[in-house]
Order: C-alpha cells, then structure tokens, then sequence
C-alpha cells in the first residue's frame, strides 16, 4: 500500500549520512550470505560418482545378507535358550477400537483412576457397579490357556520342563509403566472396591503366587497389553533355561505339551500355536531380511556393470568435445 | 454580464436535474452559509478527518482476522477437519490437526496484528499531528482528525497538507506556492499550485475569516490529477463571481508545502475521502502459474483422499458383514455404538478415514510456501548488482507472490522512453526555416567554456530570417511549463548562463529541460515567470518580459501543447509546439519540405522530434479565444472534452518556425540485456507512444532488430495502400513459408541461419485489428495477427495509447498458448499495462514513481531485468517447484502406509503413527530442510545462468510442475511407502527381531516404518540439493538429529499429562535390536535407488542443456573427478 511504501522510503532516506560521506543508506550488505555466494559444496549425481557407490553397495549388501541368513537358517538347532511362545492367528489386537480400550494411567497403579478408568474401557469399563481393574477390552480378552511342556522318558515317564515366567516382558514395562496401586497391604486390599474383567477367571490379584509377578505387573498380562502389529502374531510366554554348557536346553526326543484350553479361538476362524525357538542377535528366525539384503546387493551390483557400460559409451562419444578443449 | 447568465444556467441546471448532480458537492467555505436565496444546497454529510488505514480495532481483531483467515479456502478446509475431529469419534487426536492449524493461525494473526499496530500508530501519529484552523478570525490549533469540510486551514512551511485543500491565498505576492507530491507519487520535483484569483488578497487571519464563498465540486475520486469544481464568491450583495477550479487549484493530503512562508485553505475532502485514502485500495492479486498448478494438484490430491476414503469405507462394511469380524468376542461395541444408524455409522467411518488421511493435504505447505516467499523476496532487493549507485536505490518488490513467475516468462513488453532510453535528454539540433543550428559544444563533443557560440551548417541566414530565427528561439524559450528553482531567483538572475544553471530548470518532462538548456547555447535563457510575466536574457544580455496570457497544456492525446503570450510591445503570440503529425497538418506557411525532411531524417537517426509553429493574434482574435477557453475551463461537466475541442479550434493556421532533435541516450546495457533475453527464448516487443522511425531507431540501436533483419510493417501509410485484410494475408504467407521451410531444414532451429522477422504495428492499425466487426470477421484478423507475431522475434508498436499497450499485453495473454507475460515501463502511461501483465515491473525512473508504485517489481534500469530473470527468476522457479512437489511427495510417502495399514487392521481406521509423530512430521521433523533447500538451492551457479541465457528454455512452461513430473513424484511417494510398509510388514510377520527373545508391538511397528520415511525423505532432499551451504549441512543433519533426540526423549520419560503410555520405550527398544537397524539400511537405500538411478541415467542418455552445463563445470571443476575411470 501506498502509505507503507511511503513511510519505508522517509524511514531509509532519513536518518543522515554517516560521516565519509557516503550517502547509501540503502546499500545492501556485501554479505556472502545477502549475495547468495556462501562457500558450497555442488555435488553431482554423476555415472561417475555413482557408480562406485553402486559397487560398495553391491559388495556390502550381499556378505551382509549372506550372513543373515546364514544365521536366521541356524535357528532351528535347540541350543541355548529356548524361547516358548504362543501364536495366535485372525486375531486384530490392532483394531482401533481395541487398542484404545485401556487405561494407562490405572495400569500404572494410579489410585483414582483404578478406581475410576477411563471411558476408553467402554463397554469392558465396569460391571455390576463396580470398576473393572484391569478395565478395556484388551485386559478383558488376555489370553489364558496354560502351556505345560514335559520330556517324555525312556518308561514313558513324564519329566515336566521348568518354565520360566519371568523376563518375558519388557523391563522398562514391568519396573516403570506398569505398576500396582500404591500401598502396604497385601494386594487383595489395594484393589479392593474393584471388580474382575469379566471374562477372567480370578482377579488380577491372583494371577500368581508370586507377590513380584502378581497384580498389573503380572508378566503375562503385561506382555499381553502390548498389541500386536499384524492379526497373526506371536507372543513370548515362557523361557526355558539352559541349565549347563554341556548338554543342549532341550535334547532331542520325545515331548508331550500338555494345553489347558480356555481361550476359544474358533468363533472367529482363529488358530492356535506353540513356537519353541532359540534366539540368536537377530532375533527368531527370518529368512526375509537375508535375502532383501542378497537381492538388493546384486541389483545394485548389476547396475553398478549397466552404468560402466553406458558411461564408458557415453563417455567415448562426448569426450571429444572435452578433449578439444 | 454573460457570467451571470452562465451561473443562471448552471443553478437551472442543478435545480431541474437534481439527479444528475448528486455527483457533486457543496462546500461552504468557514461554514458560513451563502445569502439567503442565492441557491438552495442539500446538506451532505462528510466524513472527519481521520485516516483509517488499519484494518482492525482492538475489539474486532480476533474474530475479524479469523473471519479473513479462514476465507481462504485451505484454512478453512483444515478448520473443518479439526471440528469433524472433536466432534466425532476420529483415530487421531484432533491435536494432530488442531495444533498446526493453531500454529499457522496464530503466526498469521500476529504477523497482520502486528502490522496493523504499527498502522494504527501510524494513523494516530496523523490523526493527533497538530493543525492550524482559522475560527472567528484567530488561529486555533486542533487535533488533524477535528478537521471538517468548509474548515479554514493554515498551513506552513514544509508541514504536509492535513486534507485535499482549496488554495485560498498564499504568503506570496502572486498567489503561488510551491509543493512537492513525494510521498504521493514520488516525483519530488516543486510543482506550482495557483490560489483562486478572487481570493489571492486574502492575507491574514482576519481577512480570510471575512470571505464568503461556496465551492462546488464533483465528489472525490482517486485520480491524482483531476479535479473540476467551482468557487462562488459572494462580495457585498452582488451576484457572487463565479471561478473554475482545477487541479492546480487543489493540494492534495500528503503533499508537502515548500519554499513558502504559509498558505490559507479551504478542506474540501476529508479523512477517508481525500484522493490519497482513495489510493490505498490495493491492486487486484495477481496468482502465478506456479500457485494455479499447485491448486490443481491440491485439487488430484483431495480428490485421492476422496477415493481413498470411500474404498476403505466399502471394503470395511464388505470385511464386516461377518459377524465374528464386526464384532468378535474379545472386542465388544457399546450399546450406543451398536445402537447407531448404519448410515449414519458409514458416514462417521468416512469422514473418520478422511481425517486419518487428511495430511496428505498438508497445512504447513501453505506456510511454507508464504514463508519461502516471503523470505526469498530479500535476496532480491539484497543484490548488490542490481543496486543502482546513482540513484541510490536497489530492486524494489512490492509483491512476493509472482517470484516465481519471473522464472516463466515468455513474452516481455517493454516500453521505450525513460526503459530502454535513459530518459536524459540532451539537446542536439534545431533547424529553423530548413537551416540547421548545432551548438557548438555539443557539436565537438566537449562542452566549450564559451557555450554560446552557434556553428551554423548552412549560409547564414538572411535579415528577415535571422528575425524568423529568434523568434524561434523565443518560441521555445517560452513555450514551455518548466519552474525555475527558486535557489537562483534568491540569487538574483544569473548573467552567465553556465552549466551549474542545469539543476535549475524542472519540469515533468525532461526534454523541455533539454530544449530550454540548449536554447541556452544559443544565447536565450529563460529565467523565471514572476507576477504572470516571463523573463527571459537575449544574446544581448538584455531581459525581455512577455505576458502569459493562456497555457494550453500538453496532453497525450494532441500530442502539443501552446502558449500565449503578450510581449512588451503589445503583440499577442501564439507558440506552439509539438509532435511532427500534430503540428504539420495545422500548419498553413513555412518551410514545411525542408523541415519535414530534416525532421524524417533525425527520426531515424533515433532522435526525438518537435516542430515549433507559431502565429501572431490581434487582440479581437484573443478575446475570443479567452472566452472560449473560459467557458470550457469553468464547465463541470465534461470539461476536459470540451477544453480539448476548444483547443483543436484555436491552434489552427499555424506558421512553421522550425524542428529541433532531443536525444535520447540507450541505457546502459540495454542492447546486450535484450540479446540475452532473446536467447533465453523470450519474446521482447517495444510499445511506445513515439513514432515509427524514432522507435525503429532505438530498436536497432538495442539489437532488437538485427541488419538481417526482415521488417514487415502493419502501419496506417501501409493500410492507405492496401486493406487489412490483404496486409494481414500477405504477412502471414510470408511468415509462415519460412516457418515451415524452417522446420523442415532443422530441427533445432538453435543454430539455423533462420530468417529472422520484425513488425512493426502502430496505433491505429492495431485499433482496426483490435475493433469487432459486425460480420464476425474480427477474430480472424486476431488470430492471423497473433499468428504473424508468433513467427517474428521482435514486434515493435509505435503510436500508442497508454490502454493501448494494456489491449496488447491482454491479447497475448489471452492468446492461446497462455503465454506468461511481462511489462516493463516507468512512466505514468505503462501502468495499465503493468498491472495487465502477469508480472508487471516499474523502472524507478525520472518521469515519477507511479510506474514503480504500481507494479510487482521495481528496478532502477533496464538492465537489471537480465538479473532478474535469468536468476533471480530461473532460481526462484526451481525452488519452489521442488517445494511444491516434495511436499506433495513427503505426504504420500506419510499417509499411503496408513492406508495400506487399515488393510491389516479390520479397516478400523487405526493409526500406524503415534498422535506427536503425526503431528510434527510436517511442522518439524521435515519442514526446515525444505525450507531452506527452497532458499537457498542453486542447481547452477549464478554466473554461469547469467552467461549462458539459453538455460532458461530449460524451465518454460513451467517445466518442472508439468503432469509428467507430478506423477513421477506421486508414483515415487508411492513406492516409497510400499517399501516402508512391506518393508516393517515382512520384517515383523510372525517373528521377534530381538535379542532377548521379547516381542514388538504396532507402536514399534509404526515407529519402524515413521523412521525409516523421515530417513528416506530426508536424504532424497540431500540427493536433490547441488547447493551444500554450511546451513544446509545444520538443517538436515540437524533435523534428523532433532527426530531422534524427540523420539528418544519423547518415549523416554513417563508423560503426566497424556492419557496413554504407548510410546513409552518404543523407540529404545526399536534401537536396541540389530534387525531394526539392518532393516532401516536396507529400506532407505531400496527406497532411494530409484530415484538415484533415473537422476543418474537422465543425465547420462537425455541430459538437459541445464544438466550438460552442471557436468561439464562438475568435471572441469575437479581435477581428480573423472580421472580414475577415464583411464577404464
């Protein structure tokens, strides 16, 4: 606008000259910056400058790969740890309506809120006028079928397999962002005025014997309360110990899994599974990212031979010019 | 008397068609009404006089700026998705959306709040600025805003007018004073404003509290220069004495008062009503096509998210027709829920999946494109090349939102005088009665300490034309409106005319200056007009007076301009002076031949004519033109028609005295910023009002046209001859032989030996072009015209009007191809045409800063349009071309996995991201690098864009924003996010990725996915940037640190105020395990190798002359670069 403008121009043109006598108030600095001519590097993607990159990255990828998989094919072998897991399948813990369905807040043993959860919860909120702890549809559907494992013996004898409940949860889960109310009196007491999830069979407070593995910061149910990604997912139930260097955690023979079916999977098409696994750096067993990293290395070093060829072509029919120069 | 019948006719006229005049208003001067029964005047009610500039007031603000904000159509779009948000039950926070809609607001509403404080300061500063009032003959002063109309003001020295005044009286004996309109339109010349005759005696407070009168006057208008009205003094009980008034009559708001002690005034105009508030209204927008393909692509992408959201609303009620799925026992619904209308529950799940994928359109780009404007405007006026030392002033930008345009423009219209001339007259010739008179100093090229010498070409003259030749030099020695600073006439008159006596002289036109100055040579100098008489030395140093009697001002139209003067002994003359085709068919005696030859032959030579003619008036004959131009001048209605036509009837049966040569010097690389811009494939065409050879001239001069080349012309000389229609047919077989041979021999036609055209079009042709006929044959004339010029390199229009220039501009704009244009100009009459053009810019020039004022850009010479363009423009348009589309390309890569996601989770439209990532992906973790990648970048170097113009083809018609490269874009976002996606999908499917044996959940999932999109969009804005400042190098290293930090800080600690804990070690836990890392390698190189591969082979099998230029610098630049496969 024109007053604007105008107020701009009185502001530069006033103020008086500095002494020198040179009158360029409106001068622009002579700055690299204000000029646009900050030192800079101008790198080019070239056939050139990428073409070893494409051979690095072809000679990187493919021992990489070839060592991953090389690894996640040697799973299979029984020794040292072994990990128990149960498998379900079609089952959307991610659905939004599920994974909302919680209350953070009680879980962490906030006192009002055990005694008050959060909407969230609907319709697995109360029952029967009381509080549900643990409230949601998440808590209320945790998966409860027991899983025994034995060795069976050279008489047919069963030798049962000691399964470790612990550790199967995050640690940063079970010490900090689970945690039960607040209190001194046995557990019972400090859930007191709540009531079971509905589907549960005893309240949280008898999840276990165990007083550091009982309430809300039972492993269980922690490792359940963290939702899975796909509808087919596993989670970690128990851990079988290796007992000494010498004999493997679980040698070959026979075994009976005894199951103690409680959770129905069937209403919607779901499956079960047991998976015992060892757990090498890279985790369980996953051909995928050996031969992602296999295939990409060779992609890349296939391209790297495509490239030298058009640059040396292209290179040979514009060197001319370059040359004359 | 007649006058007295005249006001009869007025008052009749005023009483019967009341209607008609409510155009006009009645002032009463010093609020004193006139005599009973003079006239009966319906009271109006005016304004005060307070300057409202501001837009808002305290109370109005908030809901007046969220009103103006959310007009616009993005913002509103993100204000309903935030209240779709809150009000259904949406998977995302309405904070994801709620806080950058919030953030924007607010920074918009501060920025505007901010500028309107420093209005309303502005405004009170004006408003409270002390006024002098005359009140029952005393001096009061008031607040300015107290001022009313018919009030009495006083104003004085250097103080600036309070309101559009009445000149009253002045200090000054003979009722002038002087006033400079800086601040209205730039010029700072003095400009002479004249008190009402009948009113000039009034000197003191008391005298002028005694005067009776009434003004009537139209109502205000904007235009700066015109004002018609009229003064009714009413003395004793006589019929009042009726005056015109016109615009020398006025002084406007905010000009300033000079060299003049004080002045009375009556207001007429106030506050909001004065001509200066009426200039404020701001100019219409202009859009560039780089916002219109913007808005196309936003329209494809809501489109998209239309699409997407219906599908996933369709598949979810196929997927849940069964029940199990719907509702399976571990995952209940409400009662509410299950209660709901499925319409109405459908519905909600649309608009639900809108939300969730609402980002796609992102908020921030908006912002960031402003931001980018706003921002990149200052390298611009921060160039030092393009500061001009002289005048002490750099670029100016007015606008900041056609940066980008001037990186697209195809055609370029440039005006001739004062553009590509230097507007700086020097005079060079006269030829009096066919003799020609060079001075002398001039002549040899030095100036002679001894400048009155006269070095005559032909035989000196005889007696009766030695007479005829200083009545010449008198001509011009009066015919003129120059002032002369009022410096010398404290000094007394100078005896010596020297060359310190330049500065002297000013006027609005420069080649008066040039006349008069070189006059001077000749031994006449005018020195000053004082009580009405005019002064002037002659070669015997003596001083002669002459009466001015009428000015008949110049105007473009007659294209001449007369004075009459009255000399000491009683002759009466009339001077004329004027354009060649206006003053030679008026003219009735004289050596026409010969002038006119000598006149033909200076045009070529690219100097600016003028014929003097003259003729001697008896002073019957004055009286009648005095009353002729008396009537015209005090009529209200159609004044200027009627003052032309009397006019037309007084400069008749002329005497030709004589033609002098102006010239007008190139500017400074004027010829060498044209050739650039035609290499850069522009079209530059001259509009100039001045004549065909003259024009010619300067367009050889500039290189517009070449020796080769072919002119054709469409002039009216060509159309006495031959009918358009057969013109136009003849031209165009001509052009478009060629044309096709041309492209029949070669292909690139770059390099071709090609017959290169010119035309040149004036006025009057392009107005039969240009007018419709009955028979619908007008739009043929129109296209084949369109066709000829698209066929010539350079069209030169001569002869035109000011809305001529803007009809040319308007048809080329609207021609087919939408080509983007641009006009340059400085004078008053390029301002239609600049603000008709997509880009219009101002050359800061000496005929006044109307042109800068109005247009987009202004620069202080012609010159710096090389600049501005091939760099400025060039860099801006690959800057924000890149901006647009990588903003477009980081949102799919953001929302296409959230998509691909509710595939895998019953279409429950849960979130893949956490509520922060979703809500700082676009305002922090990948804004910055854009944002200065959109500043800073430049593919080339600055010097090599400006010496190889030809790299600008490169971005024409809008290269980089064209469907091809928008679904490159789209298609690459979209691979991105599948290799995102599947990536995380098959990395997570059915397995553990840890050390310990513990599992992962979505959070860590999404986050996986969040991680590797911020690398990868990242790093493909390191793999576009050619410009590694070290602030790029802090912004993007700095930003994907930024992202961890955040994440491991924002999943680190227990958060009391949020409801949910899912973050909570996810990130840790992500970075703790092998396979994660792997996987992020793996993914942002997968996802980059493409693009990394088309870059590569591009440059290598089709490269762009943009992408030679790089290679050839990349390669030369580094030694060692090529070395160790060359020797392969």
């Amino acid at each position: 606008m024109a007053m604007n403008y105008n107020a701009k121009d009185e502001v530069d043109g006033g103020p008086p000259c500095p002494p020198g006598g040179t009158a360029k108030t409106r001068r622009p600095d002579n700055t690299a910056f204000k000029q646009q001519r900050l030192p800079a590097w101008q790198p080019i993607l070239t056939a050139g400058t990428v073409l070893p990159t494409f051979f690095i990255i072809g000679l990187i990828f493919i021992p990489i790969g070839i060592g991953i998989f090389v690894t996640s094919n040697n799973i299979r072998e029984i020794e040292g740890n072994v990990f128990m897991y149960y498998g379900l399948s079609n089952f959307y813990q991610n659905h939004r309506r599920y994974v909302k369905s919680r209350d953070d807040g009680q879980l962490n043993g906030d006192p009002s809120a055990l005694l008050n959860p959060s909407k969230e919860c609907e319709p697995y909120r109360r029952n029967e006028d009381k509080p549900i702890a643990p409230c949601g549809a998440i808590a209320n559907s945790m998966f409860n079928d027991t899983l025994e494992l034995f060795q069976v013996g050279n008489a047919s004898d069963l030798t049962p397999i000691p399964l470790k409940k612990k550790g199967i949860a995050w640690w940063t889960d079970k010490n900090v962002k689970f945690r039960n109310p607040p209190g001194t009196d046995p557990l019972e007491e400090r859930f007191k005025g709540t009531t079971k999830p509905v589907n549960w069979v005893k309240p949280v407070y008898m999840l276990d014997s165990d007083e550091d593995n009982n309430g809300f910061i039972n492993e269980d149910f922690i490792v359940w309360m963290r939702t899975a990604a796909l509808p087919t997912f596993r989670k970690l139930y128990r851990l079988i110990e290796r007992k000494n260097d010498l004999h493997p955690t679980l040698p070959a023979g026979r075994y009976y899994l005894n199951i103690t079916y409680n959770y129905p999977v069937h209403s919607f098409d779901g499956r079960k599974r047991m998976i015992l696994s060892t757990i090498s750096w890279m985790g369980g067993k996953n051909p995928f990212l050996g031969i992602a990293y296999i295939t990409i290395g060779s992609i890349s070093f296939l391209l790297g031979v495509v490239l030298l060829v058009i640059n040396h072509k292209y290179r040979n029919s514009s060197n001319t010019a370059d040359i004359t120069i | 008397m007649d006058r007295c019948s005249l006001v009869r006719t007025l008052v009749n006229r005023y009483c019967a068609g009341e209607e008609d005049w409510v155009d006009s208003r009645t002032v009463y001067v010093g609020h004193r009404e006139p005599p009973p029964g003079a006239e009966a005047y319906i009271p109006q009610r005016y304004p005060d006089n307070r300057i409202v500039s501001a837009k808002y007031t305290f109370w109005n603000f908030i809901p007046k700026n969220l009103f103006e904000q959310f007009r616009r159509i993005a913002n509103f779009y993100f204000l309903i998705i935030f209240l779709v948000q809150l009000i259904i039950d949406t998977p995302t926070s309405p904070v994801t959306s709620g806080l950058p809609l919030f953030f924007v607001i607010t920074v918009t509403a501060i920025k505007q709040g901010y500028e309107d404080w420093l209005r309303h300061k502005a405004d009170n500063a004006m408003n409270q600025c002390p006024v002098h009032f005359v009140q029952h003959g005393r001096l009061v002063r008031k607040q300015s805003r107290k001022l009313r109309v018919g009030d009495i003001v006083m104003v004085k020295e250097d103080e600036t007018f309070p309101c559009d005044l009445i000149f009253l009286s002045s200090s000054r004996a003979d009722g002038t004073c002087h006033v400079t309109t800086a601040s209205l339109d730039g010029e700072s010349s003095h400009k002479t404003h004249y008190a009402v005759q009948d009113t000039k005696g009034f000197h003191s407070e008391e005298d002028i509290d005694s005067l009776h009168a009434t003004i009537e006057c139209e109502q205000p208008q904007p235009d700066l220069y015109k004002f018609v009205g009229r003064i009714n003094v009413y003395n004793d009980q006589n019929d009042p004495v009726v005056r015109s008034l016109g615009s020398e009559n006025l002084l406007l708001r905010g000009a300033t008062l000079k060299n003049t002690e004080k002045i009375f005034g009556v207001a007429i105009y106030t506050g909001m009503e004065t001509k200066m508030a009426l200039n404020y209204q701001s100019k219409s927008q202009k859009r560039s096509a780089v916002e219109k393909s913007m808005n196309v692509f936003l329209v494809v992408y809501l489109c998209i998210l239309i699409s997407k959201a219906l599908i996933n609303t369709t598949l979810k009620y196929v997927w849940q027709s069964e029940p199990s799925r719907d509702e399976p026992w571990y995952n209940r619904k409400t009662e509410a829920e299950r209660q709901r209308n499925l319409f109405l529950r459908a519905f909600t799940d649309f608009l639900a999946f809108m939300v969730l994928f609402n980002y796609i359109i992102p908020v921030s780009m908006y912002v960031t494109v402003e931001l980018q404007k706003f921002l990149g405007s200052y390298f611009l006026t921060w160039d030092e090349d393009m500061f001009d030392e002289e005048m002490g002033e750099g670029p100016l930008v007015n606008t900041s939102d056609l940066n980008e345009e001037l990186g697209q423009v195809e055609y370029v219209f440039t005006d001739k005088t004062g553009t590509l001339t230097e507007n700086n007259m020097e005079f060079k010739e006269c030829c009096v009665e066919g003799h020609v008179c060079v001075p002398h100093a001039v002549c040899n090229g030095q100036v002679l300490p001894d400048a009155s010498a006269i070095d005559m070409i032909d035989a000196s003259p005889g007696a009766s034309g030695r007479e005829r030749e200083e009545l010449f030099f008198r001509a011009l020695c009066l015919c003129h409106t120059i002032q002369v600073k009022d410096d010398d006439e404290v000094d007394g008159p100078q005896k010596s005319p020297d060359s310190g006596k330049r500065s002297a002289y000013i006027s609005s036109s420069p080649d008066e200056v040039a006349l008069v100055e070189g006059i001077q040579r000749f031994g006449f100098t005018y020195l000053r007009l004082k009580d009405n008489y005019m002064e002037l030395l002659n070669r015997d140093n003596d001083i002669e007076r002459f009466e001015l009697l009428e000015i008949l001002s110049f105007d473009s139209v007659r294209r001449r301009m007369s004075v009459i003067v009255k000399s000491a002994t009683g002759e009466i003359y009339l001077f004329c002076k004027g354009a060649d085709s206006s003053i030679f068919p008026r003219v009735t005696e004289g050596k026409v031949d010969q002038i006119q030859s000598r006149v033909e032959r200076n045009a070529v030579e690219g100097l600016r004519t003028l014929c003097v003619a003259y003729k001697t008036l008896i002073p019957e004959e004055y009286e009648g033109i005095r009353e002729l131009l008396q009537d015209a001048k005090v009529a209200l209605q159609d004044r200027d028609k009627k003052l032309a036509e009397a006019y037309e009837q007084i400069e008749t049966d002329l005497v030709l005295l004589g033609a002098t040569a102006v010239e007008d010097r190139l500017q400074e690389k004027a010829a060498d910023t044209i050739e650039a811009l035609q290499k850069a494939g522009i079209k530059v065409w001259v509009l100039t009002g001045d004549k065909m050879e003259t024009a010619a001239a300067t367009c050889y001069a500039c290189k517009l046209f070449r020796r080769n080349t072919q002119l054709l012309e469409v002039t009216t000389k060509r159309l006495e001859e031959q009918s358009l229609h057969d013109v136009l047919f003849e031209l165009s077989k001509t052009v478009l032989r060629s044309s096709a041979s041309l492209t029949r021999d070669n292909f690139s036609g770059l390099s071709a030996d090609m017959q290169d055209y010119g035309l040149i079009i004036d006025g009057a042709a392009l107005s039969l072009i240009m007018k419709p006929r009955e028979d619908g044959s007008s739009s043929n004339y129109r296209e084949l015209f369109l066709d000829i010029c698209r066929n010539c390199s350079a069209v030169l229009c001569c002869r035109m009007a000011p809305l001529q220039k803007a009809q040319i501009v308007k048809l080329i704009k609207l021609s087919k191809e939408h080509p983007i244009t641009l006009a340059i100009g400085d004078g008053a009459n390029d301002v239609s045409m600049i603000l008709e053009a997509h880009v219009g810019i101002g050359v800061i020039g000496k005929e006044g800063r109307q042109a800068a004022r109005n247009s987009d850009y202004a620069i202080p010479k012609f010159k710096h349009l090389k600049k501005m363009l091939l760099v400025h423009g060039h860099f801006y348009y690959i800057r924000i071309s890149e901006l647009v589309q990588y903003f477009f390309y980081k949102n799919v890569c953001f929302i296409f996995p959230q998509f691909l996601y509710q595939f895998f989770c019953g279409f429950s439209q849960q979130t893949l991201y956490d509520t922060a990532y979703l809500t700082l992906y676009n305002i922090s973790f990948t804004s910055l690098p854009i944002l200065l990648y959109s500043l800073m970048e430049q593919h080339v170097a600055m010097d090599t864009l400006k010496r190889d113009p030809a790299l600008y083809r490169d971005i024409a018609k809008n290269a980089l924003l064209r469907w091809r490269a928008f679904i490159y874009w789209t298609l690459l976002g979209l691979f991105n996010a599948l290799v995102f996606f599947f990536g995380a999908y098959f990395m997570f499917e059915n397995t553990t990725v840890t050390s310990n044996g513990q599992v992962f959940g979505n959070w860590t999932f999404g986050t996986l996915v969040f991680t590797v999109m911020v690398l990868t969009v990242t790093l493909k804005l390191a793999l576009d940037t050619h410009y590694w400042t070290w602030v790029n190098h802090f912004v993007i290293w700095g930003s994907l640190l930024f992202y961890i930090v955040f994440s491991l800080l924002w999943g680190g600690v227990i958060w009391p105020f949020l409801s949910y804990q899912r973050m909570y070690y996810v990130f840790i836990q992500m970075l703790s395990s092998g396979p994660a890392w792997l996987a992020i390698v793996l993914l942002v190189t997968v996802s980059l190798l493409p693009d990394v591969l088309k870059k590569v082979l591009c440059r290598q099998l089709w490269p762009s002359a943009t992408e030679r230029v790089q290679t050839s610098r990349f390669v030369s630049g580094l030694p060692l670069g090529s070395h160790p496969l060359a020797t392969l």
